[in-house]
């Protein structure tokens, strides 16, 4: 897997990783900022991901239409995404045709404009797409969530802010942010597709080198105090179903207790991807949770969720419970499962299995020059590159023991934030 | 075509997919098998479909095709639930079915070792489901929870809402998934006599692509459906035709409590094989697809700040499938955004396309080809459409071609066919 993979630090600063694949006449080229919402104060909330908006409304150079029309007409892709830890802005591109995004990302890392008028319009875009998200219960759910598990760490709110915050900041707010950040000092490239290597850094080279670092930005980060006991919390809105969230604090992803807490998550939730783009496709019906949860008829859904983040964050679980149960029912039987997997060592077959369905999830991943690229930047900006290519050799030495050590120490009640979605009904009254 | 230089490892230089690099076979008992091999990665994907959709179900057990779909995979005569589930989920491989309208489709994928696995699972679901009464009730419950979500949710709700306008009277008016009452009238009985009446190997398309060879894969086919029959399997019934819409008709679904609303305004259009397609798709990408929208993106989003999301979709199928515009905006906003995108139709409809409008959309809809077929499922999907839509094996080859022939006069004729601003239908959802 290291084949083909080179890793050259400019004399700014930019660190720049690329890996030449030759399956197919593409290139996927990834810029990462470190910055997220974890950088964001009270009153600030949401600027990382408002700001990457700004970045689609152009440059002198390249003004917003022109950038969109171009990319469109070679059949390229783009687009951007906004974390806790990161900012990210990509294009994927006919081979031939990368030379545009890399103009592009080289330009709009010094020069995007952030017209008044623009910003005035995007924020309304930015506040719809809140909106949008508030229909969902379950991002009520685990926006609340959030902020019970963390009051002093940044992560306590959402990326895409406060709508107090989102009405209030200005257009200084959001170029004052961008200058600060988006520095080649404070990013990371990360390119993967058919192209030479040579070739493409002398390109780099030429476009980004000329970029004058900064002053490297410090990032927030008041570490949040351990849990002192379990926190209950109930949300309300409309609807007929009930979802149950249980959220323990969890490690971080370069922390040696991540992969036993991955291999928790297949065991009781299912096998799942962590690559930015989730999923992976795989069912989950024969893990622990659903047998105990779904085939007993408490609940019609589970999943797990475990994050690679800079900081400690959550691991959690959803539950959908079913339409004739009570929560309290499902969350029972998940806590005995929990018991079950603290008490008992886990047969090594039963970790074997998780390994294969990560092999399987990472042969299925390699199909796709974007993903492949995504790796690149992403691992750098909670570990470094070599956390993706140890991941699977690391994941096949957790024994049962690491298992049950992890199941111990995280999944414990005092860890958590167990978060209740009631629904008030579908009539005029919710 | 675009010439390359690349070479995929079947050895054929072209990369894209062709007469050449396709194999494609049709069993004695009617099942079309098409293979594509890419050892590019270790894994493989399969796709398909059989004609047995929910066109088939009876009004007040809407959603049989759909359940009965799912519920294949519930236990068969050889394996119960958890055998089946723990055979696939071991691999690290899926197997999963739906219905639509017209059919009913599997997607699975696996490592490529695995298989001969895969294409046992799915020849079991088919043809030998027991639709055990416990799993099928476990499977009631999800499905009762998925439509009470799904009462909740503006997006899918307005778009229920949308063809419940256009196709009254259709059976696309209907929504697969049916409505609680009529998932609650399915029994046991009737799943498996949709099954014995419905599914047979006469029409069943499937794809696979991905690491191995073809003639171990159209062996592996041969051998687990090549001997399947079915004396009883139905024809499915025809479309009936569409009656046009009386005029501008609007039609609000009420979902309390919600922060924003869904919005969709259309009509319907083309079928996939009607000749107007390639010009109505492209006419479509200028509207609301081109770049992060098109005009509709430009002027609800970009210009006017309305919404996070505003786009056209053409969803020409076997039979004349919608052609609308969709939204989500600020409940007190619905009214600005419907007379924004009714505005830009009128516009659409009335002056077309610039000529420079075209040339973006043709060169997109060419260039994206390469990253439409890069993975296993894209071209998976690819050559299902080819199967589906009776389109050749070398369309892909030609499709430049096709696309280049559009002319801004036969977008303006095929968007005056289909789309007239004086009868549309516009469907609200929310608060």
């Amino acid at each position: 897997m290291t084949k083909n993979l080179t890793e050259v630090t400019l004399t700014n600063g930019l660190k720049v990783l690329l890996k030449e694949i030759h399956t197919a006449p593409l290139i996927s080229s990834w810029v990462w900022y470190r910055v997220g919402s974890k950088d964001e104060p009270s009153g600030r909330t949401g600027i990382s991901h408002w700001c990457e908006h700004m970045q689609f409304k152009g440059t002198p150079k390249f003004p917003a239409a022109s950038l969109d029309r171009d990319i469109a007409r070679d059949g390229g892709m783009w687009n951007a995404f906004t974390f806790m830890d990161w900012t990210t802005y990509l294009e994927t591109m006919p081979a031939d045709k990368i030379g545009l995004g890399l103009r592009l990302e080289a330009d709009r890392m010094v020069n995007s404009l952030f017209d008044e008028k623009e910003v005035a319009s995007e924020r309304t875009v930015v506040i719809s797409e809140r909106e949008g998200n508030e229909n969902e219960p379950l991002f009520q759910l685990g926006e609340a969530i959030q902020n019970a598990a963390f009051r002093v760490h940044p992560y306590h709110h959402e990326v895409i802010g406060d709508l107090a915050d989102l009405h209030s900041m200005t257009r200084d707010d959001l170029y004052a942010h961008y200058k600060t950040y988006y520095l080649p000092n404070n990013a990371v490239m990360g390119i993967a597709g058919d192209f030479k290597t040579a070739e493409m850094l002398g390109r780099i080279r030429e476009l980004f080198e000329p970029i004058p670092a900064g002053p490297t930005p410090p990032r927030l980060g008041r570490p949040e105090p351990a849990p002192t006991g379990e926190h209950r919390l109930t949300v309300e809105g409309p609807g007929e179903t009930t979802f149950i969230q249980v959220a323990y604090r969890a490690p971080a992803g370069d922390d040696p207790e991540f992969y036993p807490l991955t291999v928790l998550d297949s065991l009781l939730a299912g096998p799942s991807s962590l690559n930015i783009f989730g999923g992976g496709g795989l069912s989950n019906k024969t893990s622990r949770l659903y047998r105990a949860l779904v085939d007993k008829e408490l609940a019609v859904a589970v999943g797990g969720s475990a994050i690679t983040t800079i900081d400690p964050f959550l691991y959690s679980t959803t539950i959908t419970v079913h339409p004739s149960r009570k929560p309290e029912e499902a969350l029972a039987a998940f806590d005995d499962e929990v018991k079950r997997i603290q008490d008992t060592v886990v047969p090594a077959e039963e970790i074997a299995r998780a390994i294969k369905q990560a092999r399987a999830l990472f042969a299925y991943h390699s199909e796709n020059i974007t993903s492949q690229a995504s790796w690149l930047g992403h691992a750098e900006m909670f570990a470094s590159y070599d956390w993706f290519l140890t991941y699977l050799d690391k994941l096949a030495k957790v024994t049962p023991a690491d298992l049950q050590k992890a199941a111990q120490k995280y999944l414990r009640a005092q860890n958590r934030v167990v978060g209740i979605y009631q629904p008030t009904g579908s009539g005029e009254a919710a | 075509m675009k010439s390359t230089r690349y070479t995929s490892p079947s050895g054929n230089p072209h990369s894209l997919p062709g007469s050449d690099d396709i194999t494609r076979v049709v069993l004695p008992n009617g099942i079309t098998v098409l293979v594509r091999a890419n050892f590019n990665s270790p894994s493989v994907v399969l796709g398909g479909y059989l004609g047995c959709g929910s066109l088939f179900d009876p009004d007040e057990k809407l959603g049989l095709a759909d359940f009965t779909s799912t519920a294949l995979l519930r236990g068969t005569q050889t394996r119960d639930f958890q055998q089946i589930f723990d055979s696939l989920e071991s691999a690290g491989a899926s197997l999963s079915f739906s219905a639509g309208v017209h059919t009913a489709g599997f997607t699975g994928r696996s490592l490529s070792e695995d298989l001969p696995l895969l294409l046992d699972m799915l020849a079991d679901a088919l043809r030998r489901p027991i639709f055990p009464a416990e799993p099928v009730e476990r499977l009631r419950a999800q499905f009762m929870s998925g439509l009470a979500q799904r009462a909740q949710d503006t997006a899918e709700m307005a778009s229920i809402t949308f063809d419940q306008i256009v196709y009254a009277g259709h059976p696309y008016a209907r929504p697969d998934e049916g409505w609680p009452e009529t998932i609650q009238a399915i029994t046991r009985d009737d799943l498996a006599e949709f099954h014995r009446t419905h599914y047979g190997p006469r029409g069943m398309v499937l794809v696979m692509v991905g690491a191995t060879d073809p003639k171990s894969a159209l062996e592996g086919v041969t051998h687990a459906l090549g001997d399947w029959t079915n004396p009883s399997q139905a024809e499915p019934p025809a479309l009936p035709p569409l009656r046009p819409l009386a005029g501008v008709v609007t039609r609000k679904f009420k979902i309390a409590g919600k922060s924003q609303s869904d919005l969709v305004i259309g009509t319907a259009g083309p079928l996939r094989k009607d000749p107007e397609f390639m010009a109505a798709s492209l006419g479509n990408s200028a509207l609301g697809q081109f770049g992060l929208g098109g005009r509709i993106a430009d002027v609800v989003r970009e210009k006017s700040g309305l919404a996070y999301y505003a786009y056209s979709s053409l969803n020409a199928g076997i039979g004349p499938g919608s052609w609308d515009v969709s939204a989500g905006v600020n409940p007190a906003n619905v009214q600005k955004a419907r007379d924004l995108i009714f505005k830009e139709i009128t516009r659409f409809v009335e002056k077309g396309v610039t000529a420079d409008e075209l040339a973006d959309s043709q060169s997109n809809f060419i260039g994206r080809l390469p990253l439409s077929l890069e993975s296993n499922a894209g071209v998976v999907n690819a050559l299902l459409n080819i199967e589906r839509y009776d389109l050749g094996l070398d369309y892909y080859r030609r499709y430049p071609d096709l696309v280049r022939a559009v002319t801004p006069e036969a977008i303006l004729a095929a968007t005056r066919k289909y789309l007239d601003p004086a009868h549309l239908a516009i469907a609200i959802s929310g608060p």
